[in-house]
């Protein structure tokens, strides 16, 4: 006769999805994009990630510890990994060191530990770190290193690159300029139209993301793929990405076709800066969007309204950060509304009525 | 065109590894050693135990009835084989917690022998009522598992006027493969089973719904059915819990049955295949369900296979006959993997509802190393009621359970969909399970509480009346006291 003890109820078998496998997805899917854009801006991009994963993995550790948790099991989950990676990717690639340090240190222990740690947070920490550090250090976070890819003649080397990192760039104008959508603004404001500030604008170079921007934003295809293979994957679903995208599209199109001169294409709108790493890696976040797919399509559709509203008569070029964490916000009233109907129940809850025969 | 506007037919679920291959493959085992002793539960049914009618020492032949049915749902027990009643009292039940329950145990003599079986030339000569109580005397209740006395469902069923008899073909779970086998050996008498279920609840139209990765169950289905065209045999997708009778009357008639219905009073009802099967046996040849089909599978046994085995055979038994190897075994589960129960050890009796037993190893279980839940929404999108497991979770953990039952907590059927996806390893069912049970238990404690509350205050207003009564004897006496000493005063004034 055997004996086991422990009871245990169903279902006695699992699918073979753990939490670290599903962060390793994400940081798989990321990295195309992110290979590209350390090699596009070069060593000091390559030590600012190093700064800023290594930093929110830290951080993570020593919160963990100050709450007297085994640190190991927390810090293999690869969440920590994650974040740290999702904010460098959002930083200007040539930020001094400590804005790593600090973007790191505001994500996991203001954006996260203080919650209670993993799936605890209401906003995004990755948006929370980037809307604070861009708030309260607008000069260095919003200087923009032009493409000096690495092994090119005239990008830094590495010496120079250290010194880039750990003591500032002298110098400044001679090595960064606007981005795209930073540089429309400005001319909006010296009163050009339109057709006569994008003279230059290449969709080709933009889209391959040979441009001035976030470290690991400036590539629309590799983001793109790398999105796809997640849905393919069955990592995150298509809701929110897709009515995300498709609210901005229609809404460009929309004003677009009625001014031309005064609101960018659609095109333009999803080819630029951090428009599909939005929808795809930080819009979807499990944590903080809601939990049902017609939540997550108004989610998905609320993230695009906000964002184009803010590009296109905010203050700020880029409006992702801002309406992520505002949508944040809304996601619990969200949840709490929409809510899959029961079987045999109708929408407000009450037993269905006999259907008569 | 405009199909997807339709109300959808299936929701949620998962697709669950089959893992079927290595006992379907394989013909129903029918030589099953007669184990020396039997041990038959009273209850092995939804409903009232059933009552004993014989003495320990009574000899008793295979077929005879051993306990009768007690009240409106109960079904009664029969003698799985031939030999003596040695024992009437309390053994471990086939529960997670084995605690014990009234059993009959019988020793074999090893003959076998069936009581006397009348068979029957024409069964639709009878009268469905007949039917019915035929069905009833034999004990057969659901053997998908959820062992329902079948009679009143028949009965239910006419009462209802019913238009549509759903035959339960789907064994959506895992490692279960004992309604495909018998669907394939046996579907003559299924088909047969189901035509005399027709025929008891005056009704015209059944369908025998299969799950489409068991083909060869559906052609054989589908062959023995073509002579009778009002019964159907489709196929449905495969997808656990496809069996769950409410999903699968959604699917196969659109309709959808409303909470604290039975699926009758929509004009449906559903029936298991071995339940068809055990219906032609004691219509057609007169005899009562004592013996049925169990898959025995698992990474921990050395021959996979359907048995079919009497009731009340002991698991170790079985797992002796199916070489099974103790040490790798890291959990017994009675059922499916997914809604079956574990089991504390193998001394356990078989009974009506066991569809299988699965001797599991480690590496098949799913990880017990629970981490947070990240809110990933999976186990809302796998869950087959529309629940939202994580919220009601989240609730049960700081001990809300009323705000757990708000958000659907009894609408929970514990299919252990959310549990199976689950990233984070958290044992939603467990909780669900816990909640459920701690709710009725609340509720049984504020109803004690409630009823003390009324015997103390008619006890208080008892008291009081009594009281009361004592104060006006008392001042009925003081107030005659005084009179006679008024009128005693008077006479001595007079005198």
């Amino acid at each position: 006769m055997m004996i086991h003890h422990k009871p245990a109820s169903g279902a006695h078998v699992g699918a073979n999805l753990s939490v670290s496998q599903i962060m390793w997805r994400v940081v798989l899917a990321l990295s195309p994009a992110t290979a590209f854009g350390l090699w596009l801006f070069g060593w000091p991009a390559v030590f600012l990630f190093l700064i800023t994963i290594s930093s929110a993995v830290l951080f993570e550790a020593f919160c963990v510890r100050l709450r007297g948790r085994p640190v190991k099991p927390v810090i293999m989950d690869g969440s920590a990994l994650l974040t740290g990676w999702l904010l460098a990717m959002t930083l200007p690639p040539w930020a001094p060191w400590w804005i790593g340090v600090v973007g790191a240190g505001l994500a996991i222990v203001l954006g996260k530990q203080v919650y209670g740690g993993l799936g605890q947070n209401l906003f995004n920490p990755a948006m929370l770190a980037r809307v604070a550090l861009l708030i309260s250090f607008p000069i260095e976070m919003t200087t923009w290193a032009n493409v000096s890819p690495l092994f090119f003649a005239n990008s830094p080397g590495f010496a120079e690159s250290w010194h880039i990192t750990f003591s500032g760039l002298q110098n400044l104008d001679a090595y960064t300029g606007a981005t795209m959508l930073g540089y429309i603004k400005t001319e909006f404001s010296q009163n050009r139209l339109l057709p006569d500030i994008l003279k230059d604008y290449s969709p080709a170079l933009n889209f391959i993301g040979w441009t001035r921007g976030s470290l690991g934003e400036t590539s629309t295809v590799l983001m793109g793929l790398g999105g796809v293979w997640l849905i393919r994957e069955k990592i995150i679903q298509w809701q929110i990405p897709v009515s995300l995208l498709v609210t901005v599209a229609v809404l460009a199109s929309l004003f677009h076709l009625i001014d031309g001169d005064h609101y960018i294409s659609p095109f333009l709108h999803l080819n630029s800066g951090a428009m599909l790493c939005v929808a795809f890696f930080i819009a979807t976040d499990y944590v903080t969007s809601p939990n049902t797919p017609t939540g997550q399509l108004v989610f998905g559709a609320g993230c695009g309204l906000l964002i184009f509203v803010i590009r296109t008569w905010g203050a700020y070029p880029e409006g992702a950060g801002f309406a992520i964490l505002l949508m944040n916000s809304a996601t619990p009233l969200i949840d709490h509304y929409i809510r899959p109907r029961i079987y045999g129940r109708d929408r407000q809850g009450k037993p269905l009525e006999i259907p008569k025969l | 065109m405009l199909s997807w506007l339709k109300p959808q037919r299936i929701r949620g679920g998962v697709h669950a590894d089959e893992r079927k291959a290595s006992t379907s493959t394989q013909a129903i085992v029918n030589r099953f050693p007669l184990p020396e002793k039997l041990y038959i539960p009273l209850q092995q049914h939804v409903g009232k135990p059933a009552e004993p009618l014989i003495r320990v020492g009574d000899t008793v032949l295979k077929g005879q009835l051993l306990a009768y049915s007690q009240g409106m749902i109960s079904a009664p027990v029969h003698a799985p084989s031939s030999g003596v009643i040695l024992d009437v009292n309390d053994y471990p039940a086939p529960h997670p917690s084995a605690l014990p329950i009234r059993m009959i145990v019988l020793e074999t003599d090893g003959k076998d022998q069936w009581v006397d079986t009348p068979e029957i030339d024409d069964p639709f000569q009878l009268s469905p009522e007949d039917i019915s109580l035929r069905v009833g005397a034999a004990g057969i209740v659901g053997l998908g598992g959820a062992t329902f006395p079948t009679a009143v469902k028949l009965n239910m069923g006419r009462e209802n006027h019913i238009d549509t008899l759903i035959i339960n073909g789907a064994e959506c779970e895992p490692y279960l493969s004992c309604d495909d086998r018998q669907m394939q050996e046996r579907s003559e008498q299924i088909i047969d089973g189901v035509r005399l279920m027709l025929h008891g609840m005056e009704t015209h139209h059944a369908v025998v719904a299969i799950e489409d990765n068991k083909p060869q169950a559906f052609y054989a289905m589908a062959a023995a059915a073509r002579l009778f065209p009002e019964i159907k045999v489709m196929q449905i997708p495969t997808r656990y819990p496809m069996g769950w009778d409410r999903q699968l009357i959604r699917y196969v008639t659109g309709r959808e049955v409303p909470v604290g219905c039975r699926s009758s009073e929509i004009g449906v009802t559903i029936h298991n295949v071995g339940t068809a099967y055990a219906t032609h046996k004691a219509i057609r040849h007169g005899q009562p369900l004592v013996s049925r089909v169990i898959t025995v599978s698992g990474g921990a046994v050395g021959k996979p296979m359907n048995v079919e085995v009497p009731l009340g055979t002991l698991i170790s038994e079985l797992f002796a006959f199916c070489e099974v190897d103790a040490a790798q075994t890291a959990r017994i589960v009675m059922g499916g993997p997914m809604m079956g129960d574990s089991l504390p050890h193998s001394g356990l009796p078989t009974v009506k509802a066991t569809s299988g037993i699965l001797a599991l190893t480690q590496n098949e279980l799913k990880s017990t190393d629970e981490q947070p839940c990240i809110r990933c929404a999976s186990c809302v999108g796998v869950c087959p009621a529309g629940l939202r497991p994580l919220d009601m979770a989240n609730n049960i953990r700081v001990n809300q359970l009323d705000a757990a039952v708000d958000i659907g907590l009894k609408d929970c059927i514990s299919c252990g969909c959310c549990s199976y996806i689950c990233p984070s390893n958290i044992p939603l069912v467990q909780y669900f399970k816990y909640a459920s049970g701690e709710v009725a238990a609340r509720q049984q404690a504020q109803h004690k509480s409630e009823q003390t509350k009324k015997l103390m205050e008619a006890r208080q207003a008892r008291l009081d009346r009594i009281a009361e009564q004592q104060r006006l004897e008392e001042e009925a006496r003081i107030a005659a006291k005084k009179e006679r000493d008024r009128l005693k005063a008077e006479q001595e004034a007079v005198v």
